[in-house]
């Protein structure tokens, strides 16, 4: 009974704001398989490395990214730190917003569980018991949003999601929600996942106007957006 | 001691993941915190588990950090003192 009405009020609540004003997607920047695509077109292609972490630190030299604590990032964070990095270099939302009203909504399927399994077996063995507190910091996926913010000095409204898969009625009708509702300007979004040498980033921007680069922001056009850069 | 300081060095690097440092990068007598290295508060609990990890000693007094972690030759002498 309960599941029943809450799917009525998330319906109703789709419905009230979908009826509000459009926003876009007016950036977009992907990781995944080697590759790093903007706004749709490849930008970044390196498929010689053996493990994601080499691909991402050779996607850090690339782009002359010249941030010392990325070295001491876990890969999760690594993943989002990149993505991100290039997607506001693409697209300076924090140029052009107050950095506290720039929202930070991502969501994955495998949290933690890379940097989990590491400090787990750092604690397994109480004979020789040392688990590390740099290892321990990133056990909780919403860190990739705290180094994000961080960098870009955002104090807006943030959020972390775990989905099976990516979710774009979900995404689509909460953000829409939080600019439609003036609880955010602009909003950084996506996927960025790490699990077992598997990954996948998909970073977008929401704005409520675009110049250039803009699709409506709409569970249809997401979703459409997010199968092209899978 | 310099023998200390130098493997100290190359512990710290690969505990604190300071890539692209090599260990005659560092200055012995350098400030680990701060315009030295750069190390964070996070990075000075590592450092405490590197001290108990590798050479058996525990900091009983959280306080006395500050001047054991100064430098690297700081770090060498309390080994050195302290070794079990």
């Amino acid at each position: 009974m309960a599941d029943v009405m809450l799917q009525f009020y998330f319906r109703k609540w789709k419905q009230q704001i979908n009826m509000s004003n459009s926003n876009y997607i007016t950036s977009v920047c992907s990781v995944k398989n080697g590759n790093i695509s903007i706004n749709n077109k490849i930008d970044f292609t390196n498929t010689e490395n053996s493990s994601a972490v080499d691909f991402l630190k050779s996607a850090y030299s690339h782009y002359q990214l010249n941030y010392p604590k990325f070295y001491k990032m876990d890969s999760l964070c690594k993943l989002a730190f990149i993505t991100s990095e290039i997607l506001l270099k693409t697209n300076r939302i924090t140029e052009k917003y107050n950095q506290e009203d720039i929202a930070i909504i991502i969501a994955n399927s495998a949290s933690s569980l890379e940097i989990d399994t590491e400090h787990q077996k750092a604690i397994s063995n109480k004979e020789n018991y040392f688990p590390s507190p740099a290892v321990f910091v990133y056990t909780l996926p919403n860190i990739l949003i705290g180094e994000i913010a961080i960098r870009n000095k955002i104090k807006g409204e943030n959020t972390f999601f775990i989905f099976d898969k990516f979710d774009a009625d979900f995404m689509s009708t909460y953000i829409n929600s939080l600019l439609n509702r003036n609880k955010a300007t602009s909003c950084i979004a996506g996927w960025v996942d790490f699990y077992e040498n598997n990954y996948e980033a998909f970073l977008y921007t929401v704005e409520s106007q675009h110049e250039g680069f803009g699709i409506e922001h709409t569970n249809e056009q997401l979703n459409k957006l997010y199968t092209n850069n899978a | 001691m310099e023998e200390l300081m130098d493997k100290l060095k190359g512990e710290i690097i690969l505990q604190l993941n300071l890539e692209g440092l090599k260990n005659e990068d560092i200055d012995s007598d350098a400030t680990l915190f701060g315009e030295g290295l750069g190390l964070d508060s996070i990075d000075a609990l590592e450092l405490i588990v590197l001290l108990e990890k590798n050479y058996g000693i525990k900091i009983s007094n959280p306080a006395d950090g500050k001047k054991i972690f100064q430098s690297i030759r700081t770090m060498a002498e309390f080994i050195n003192e302290n070794k079990k």
